[in-house]
């Protein structure tokens, strides 16, 4: 295939958009200019895409179904993705990252299978492989993201969901899959058969893959499937030859594998045993057994407004249940007030707080909290000891102190230094354990009382609590 | 085949550098991050208007009404959401009082 002037033109401006969304990514390093960096990346994107345009209509030789179609489809698609993503709550922000994971996966596959099946002479070799794999990464995270979607959002029988045998079910569609992108390759005269059959066992193995992994580890498994999905558009890059497909494809891949590397460190655990999944769940009993002993003590509201009020500083630490009460704004507001009232005020965020990574930043920012007030693990657990406050939100194995102990599940994970604060409070909705299973022995510490109930209600007692002391 | 050598070049020194800019975003964005790169992938999109090109049969039109659909929710969707968040992100010094 002979070059012609347009191909070269494209060629540059799809590099120079790939250029803009490595801009982009690189303001991300700071929240001042984190928003311009979005605004680039959208840029390049809309720069590309006209470019593509441009070329479509240039070239010239298309049909007018299909131009009409793709437009209709993309007007469609932003009207779906600009209503979801005015309308989404910050809270729900994981399932939404999760649904466009989803999309773009289901694009991506679509691409690749079009480019295998739509042409009357059979594709080469190279073609083959390279959709193929689009193909199937494509499935794996549409179906994957989905369920994650589901598990996220809470919805009843995504929850309920068990799979016995899981591995067998792993091994088996993995098996499936592989051996039909092989027959693909190999007899591409039955393209149609081979490919279907891929399409088919890759999304069920992005079922089998996703259901047995427990929703508080859906963090990694949302990363990870983003970096599929990235992959999978980079494979449809090299399949169709686009640079600007095979270039943003490597950055989401990469940006992916990153951050799910990132979060499995942050819960000290290999990232193949998070994917693995089952964490918790029935084998846990042999933590309770030698678990801690004693009681925990509980408090009132009113005893912790003026403990809160009689501070010289005070630590928050907010974890998923802070997401699941909606009681961002009146941690927010209780932190307000101390300050006002000339207390330090100070949030501590564990990496794996919530159900995506940087999750309570998110929701903190959204609450009008100062992003320089939020502190990371490794900053602030040298404050808690000064610490006369610690208030725990819906946190509660990223605070536990057996993880300093060998032999829990918890062991080695790094951990905010609560109970080194001269006093802990932990706001929680009732006895029940954390996600790893295991009694938390931060609760019965001398230091620690709890406050049981609902955070949002629980808070703006303490709220009203410490106004009626300030008045 | 020197075309997919050079892109598969492409493809590793994208990774690359991929690796090495996410690498220095702080803990804080990592939210926005992730939803911004979810959109990027969105570049989908370019793929589906070039297959589009030569598309001539009802299966090949399925596909790319559904592709476009997916692909412009992904793309349009991740960045409208991630400037939400990010317009959110305030600092201490800049906007004390300045918020309601």
């Amino acid at each position: 295939m002979t070059a012609t002037p347009i191909d070269i033109v494209a060629w540059f401006v799809y590099v120079l958009a790939s250029v803009m969304f490595v801009m982009g990514l690189h303001y991300m390093n700071s929240p001042k200019t984190a928003r311009k960096g979005n605004f680039i990346s959208a840029a390049g994107m809309v720069l590309a895409v006209a470019m593509a345009f441009i070329k479509l209509f240039v070239t010239g030789g298309y049909n007018w179904i299909a131009v009409g179609l793709l437009i209709a489809g993309i007007a469609v698609g932003a009207i779906a993705g600009v209503v979801s993503a005015k309308k989404v709550k910050m809270t729900d922000m994981p399932q939404l990252v999760s649904v466009f994971n989803t999309v773009g996966g289901g694009a991506a596959a679509l691409v690749a299978l079009n480019d295998i099946l739509a042409s009357d002479h059979t594709p080469n070799l190279v073609v083959l492989i390279t959709a193929g794999l689009g193909v199937m990464i494509g499935s794996v995270t549409f179906t994957g993201s989905l369920i994650a979607a589901g598990k996220l959002q809470g919805i009843g029988f995504v929850k309920k969901m068990r799979l016995p045998g899981k591995s067998v079910w792993n091994v088996l569609f993995i098996v499936l899959m592989l051996a039909s992108f092989v027959m693909l390759c190999v007899f591409p005269e039955q393209r149609l058969l081979w490919s279907v059959l891929t399409t088919v066992f890759a999304l069920c193995y992005g079922l089998v893959f996703v259901i047995p992994i427990g929703g508080a580890d859906m963090p990694v498994v949302i990363s990870v499937l983003n970096a599929c999905t990235g992959t999978a558009v980079a494979m449809s890059g090299l399949a169709i030859d686009n640079v600007a497909l095979i270039v943003a494809g490597a950055l989401v891949g990469a940006a992916g594998v990153t951050l799910s590397v990132l979060m499995s460190q942050a819960m000290n655990r290999p990232l193949m045993s998070v994917l693995a999944g089952g964490f918790g769940g029935s084998d846990a009993s042999t933590g309770a057994a030698d678990g801690p002993e004693g009681t925990m003590k509980e408090t009132t509201a009113d005893d912790v407004a003026v403990q809160l009020v009689y501070a010289d500083k005070v630590i928050f630490v907010p974890g998923f249940g802070l997401a699941q009460a909606q009681a961002q704004r009146e941690l927010a507001d209780l932190g307000e007030l101390l300050k006002e009232h000339g207390v330090e005020v100070e949030y501590a965020i564990h990496p794996v707080a919530g159900r995506m990574p940087g999750h309570m930043n998110v929701l903190l920012a959204e609450a009008n909290v100062p992003y320089d007030e939020l502190v990371d693990l490794d900053d602030i657990n040298p404050q808690f000891p000064s610490a006369n406050v610690s208030l725990v939100v819906g946190a509660n194995d990223v605070t536990n102190p057996a993880a300093r102990k060998p032999g829990t599940p918890v062991s080695g994970m790094p951990i905010l230094d609560v109970d080194k604060s001269q006093n802990v409070v932990v706001m929680k909705r009732g006895r029940g354990r954390g996600y790893a299973g295991i009694e938390n022995e931060l609760y019965f510490e001398d230091n620690t009382q709890m406050l049981f109930g609902d955070a949002k209600a629980g808070l703006q007692a303490v709220i009203a609590a410490v106004k009626e002391l300030l008045d | 085949m020197p075309e997919l050598v050079v892109s598969i070049t492409l493809f590793i020194l994208a990774l690359l550098i991929g690796i090495e800019v996410i690498g220095k975003v702080p803990a804080t964005l990592h939210t926005p991050l992730m939803s911004g790169a979810n959109s990027i992938h969105g570049i989908v999109i370019v793929g589906v208007v070039i297959v589009a090109a030569e598309a001539n049969s009802p299966l090949s039109y399925v596909f790319i009404f559904l592709a476009a659909v997916l692909g412009t929710m992904n793309v349009v969707g991740g960045y409208v959401v991630t400037d939400r968040m990010l317009e959110m992100f305030k600092s201490d010094k800049k906007d004390k009082g300045g918020n309601k």
